[in-house]
């Protein structure tokens, strides 16, 4: 199977007023074609700091990130981002459906396509009706709801996601994780979701990724194997989700105390244990 | 009374009764350089609703607008490229400092020098007034630009005039039209001082040439005429940055939050 | 810092190749050097009018409106400002008046003034008063629109007075507002200052390149058009000094309301 998105001995080290920062160390890892893969670590480990490198909006000083194959040098075409902070990420001169348009536009697509493809995303997280409003004229999740529509319509091969519900209320988030699930089963898209919430790890995720404390590594790379229907209710109630999450919590826990594990050569899953 | 009676008088109702008092009381006025009020609206009839309207007035608004254009144009371009690099921010800082602390009107007698007493000079003068605030208020704007913003635009291959267009001008346009405004200001003040210091024609000549030859109302009504200009600009003005800004005073609303 | 110390060679590299660029254009015949003399030469007729006491005087005569001109403007602004915002009822009955005087150009009154005053230091006044004023006016009016209507009820319910309420909680709201006001209305003095003086000859500056020009002095009048400049940037940078200094201690948040 091909690996989409390959990163490989990633490095990045900040330099500033005489001092050197190494943000990241070492990571390695990679992600299959439309797998969901969410990205946890202590606060300050670098998960934003990967995912701008991994979205070539960042150098990094050492190792590569290849995207099918292709070395990562700038912002790749196939890629789309939605950032955590969705009111400075939307132009607040145009309306809903002109953000949702304008990289269609940037792409010279054809007007019919672009009709076509922003109406559907617009529909696909249930703003059809607003499309002429203007962002700030919307809530929170709204906005964020338009940022994930433009990353649709965009049509990317990979999604990154840098911690799009952190600024968003519980029950909003809700909503929106599932609009994630649906919109990724859907698309089949590959998505990177970083966060810091654990629960939304694992409800989410088909991978998650532990990251280290700085200077990071990946500490551990789990499975989660929980059933590929997930809705909030059961699957937050499953035994195996509970399980799942308190490993979770034990590896951050120790990633903060500063614990330096080796990174592991392959990924390891938890072996599921019988009975609950 | 109803809500709109009120507001209505409210806001017509200072206004009037000022206008109102200096009608009685200037109306038996004596006074050479006070003369009554009916007087000096006899005299804004005859003098400015007629010939002079096109010979004087018209010229001179004319000349205001292609020097604020010019400005504009000037002030913008020269702010963005300014503003998008540090390095050459900082290396004109000290010289854009100077040059727009220098008070406007004192570059008269310069560009009389250069370029004589005719419309060239009045333009110029105009455009060298008007240019600073749009400049340097674009600069800030341009620098301030939000980075999420940015990111946004490098992501999804926003490049080129489109990036210039939407992240570059249209999110530091707050900025810019509070520079135009500032300059539409200094304009209509550079329009005038340039008219009264050396000129043969214009809306400012005409009224230094009332004072000098002591016709006292149609002075006065040349007054008038400025301010009612002056008010029009402004209005005009707030006219297409609503339009131009809707979207910016929605914004802010919405972040003040309910009240 | 690092980063602070290279953005200051670069601004003097800057100035300095812009005076160089002065000093070569003249020279090299682009344009002509009568026009526009090179910068050595201005700088000997810089020196030259250090050593006149004329031009102390004049000097003087333009601080001296200008210092005056503010002070009453911003004693009045603010009074006027403190009044009309603290009185709802005031203010909405004022607020048209004021909107449609604002814009009248200063210009305006040159004529009135020159009748009335003559080159009198008075009239000089009555430009830098009537143009100031209105600046440190609506930043006031916005200083209190400003104010916390929490503490306010809470001052009130405490039983604090008219007078006691602005006093602790109008005032403190409102100064960061009036030290903006400050600042652009010394920038605004200044320029009508030197405007009453070139156009209407009033002592001072303006008058000295008036003079300059007439008289054919060319360097002299480029020199004293570079002091004007100075003065206006030493006007702005003790403008922003004095707004640091206020607002350091001052823990507001807020943006400065567009002048």
């Amino acid at each position: 199977m091909s690996k989409t998105l390959q990163i490989r001995g990633l490095r990045k080290v900040y330099e500033a007023q005489g001092r050197s920062v190494e943000a990241l160390r070492d990571l390695t890892f990679s992600v299959e074609a439309s797998e969901l893969v969410c990205v946890v670590g202590p606060s300050g480990c670098g998960k934003t700091t990967l995912l701008r490198c991994i979205a070539g909006l960042l150098e990094p000083t050492a190792g590569e990130v290849l995207l099918q194959g292709d070395r990562v040098a700038g912002p790749p075409p196939d890629l789309a981002v939605v950032f955590q902070e969705y009111g400075r990420s939307l132009f607040p001169w145009m309306t809903v459906r002109g953000n949702v348009e304008l990289p269609l536009r940037a792409r010279r697509l054809a007007r019919d396509r672009r009709d076509e493809l922003v109406t559907g995303a617009l529909a696909a997280v249930g703003l059809g009706d607003v499309h002429g409003a203007y962002p700030w004229q919307l809530s929170g999740g709204m906005q964020q709801r338009v940022a994930i529509a433009r990353a649709v319509a965009y049509e990317p091969h990979v999604l990154l996601m840098d911690e799009p519900f952190a600024a968003v209320d519980a029950q909003t988030r809700a909503e929106l994780e599932d609009l994630v699930r649906a919109v990724w089963r859907r698309t089949g898209v590959t998505i990177v979701f970083v966060t810091h919430d654990i629960d939304e790890a694992v409800y989410l995720g088909q991978r998650v990724l532990v990251l280290s404390s700085s200077p990071t590594v990946v500490q551990e790379d789990l499975a989660v194997d929980l059933p590929g229907d997930r809705d909030q209710l059961t699957t937050r109630s499953d035994p195996r989700f509970t399980q799942l999450r308190t490993h979770l919590y034990a590896q951050i826990q120790q990633a903060k105390r500063g614990g330096q594990p080796t990174p592991p050569a392959s990924p390891e899953g938890l072996a599921a244990s019988p009975g609950g | 009374m109803t809500g709109l009676a009120r507001r209505v008088l409210l806001a017509a109702g200072l206004p009037l009764a000022l206008l109102a008092l200096w009608w009685v009381a200037s109306a038996d006025s004596q006074s050479f350089y006070l003369p009554p009020l009916s007087q000096i609206l006899e005299a804004f009839a005859s003098t400015w609703l007629g010939a002079r309207l096109v010979d004087d007035v018209l010229p001179s608004l004319l000349r205001l607008l292609a020097g604020f254009a010019v400005a504009t144009v000037a002030g913008v371009a020269l702010g963005v490229a300014v503003g998008s690099s540090p390095r050459l921010r900082a290396t004109l800082e000290p010289v854009l400092e100077f040059l727009r602390a220098i008070p406007p009107p004192v570059l008269v007698p310069i560009f009389i020098l250069i370029a004589g007493i005719g419309t060239t000079m009045k333009v110029l003068v105009i455009v060298s007034g008007c240019l600073w605030p749009i400049l340097l208020n674009t600069v800030e704007g341009v620098r301030a630009r939000d980075e999420v913003l940015e990111d946004t635009c490098r992501v999804y291959g926003i490049r080129g005039r489109a990036r210039l267009r939407h992240l570059v001008l249209r999110s530091s346009s707050p900025q810019i039209v509070t520079g135009m405004r500032q300059a539409l200001s200094i304009g209509i003040i550079l329009m005038v001082i340039s008219e009264m210091f050396a000129a043969s024609s214009g809306l400012g000549f005409t009224i230094i040439q009332f004072q000098r030859g002591f016709a006292i109302p149609e002075m006065w009504s040349g007054i008038l005429l400025l301010g009612l200009l002056g008010v029009a600009l402004s209005l005009a003005f707030r006219g297409f940055e609503d339009r131009v800004l809707g979207w910016y005073h929605g914004l802010r609303r919405a972040e003040r939050g309910p009240s | 810092m690092r980063t602070g110390r290279r953005r200051w060679w670069q601004g003097a590299a800057g100035l300095a190749g812009f005076l160089l660029l002065l000093e070569l254009i003249p020279r090299a015949g682009v344009v002509p050097d009568r026009y526009l003399p090179p910068t050595s030469r201005v700088a000997g007729a810089l020196a030259g009018e250090l050593g006149r006491p004329a031009f102390w005087a004049a000097l003087g005569d333009t601080l001296a409106g200008w210092a005056i001109g503010l002070a009453l403007a911003v004693g009045g602004g603010v009074a006027l400002g403190l009044l009309l915002g603290s009185v709802p009822a005031l203010r909405a009955a004022t607020s048209s008046t004021i909107e449609f005087l604002r814009p009248i150009p200063s210009v305006a009154l040159i004529p009135l003034a020159v009748l009335l005053f003559g080159t009198d230091l008075r009239s000089k006044l009555l430009l830098v008063v009537y143009a100031s004023f209105w600046q440190v006016l609506i930043q006031v009016l916005h200083g209190v629109q400003d104010v916390d209507p929490v503490a306010m009820d809470t001052a009130h319910s405490y039983g604090l007075g008219r007078w006691a309420r602005i006093r602790h909680v109008v005032w403190p709201t409102a100064l960061p507002y009036a030290v903006t006001g400050f600042r652009l209305a010394a920038a605004v003095a200044l320029v009508l200052a030197v405007t009453a003086e070139l156009i209407i000859g009033s002592p001072g500056l303006g008058k000295e390149i008036a003079v300059a020009q007439t008289s054919g002095a060319v360097p002299a009048m480029y020199a004293l058009v570079v002091v004007a400049g100075l003065l206006g940037v030493g006007v702005n940078l003790a403008a922003r000094a004095l707004e640091r200094r206020v607002l350091a201690w001052h823990p507001s948040t807020r943006r400065e309301a567009a002048a």
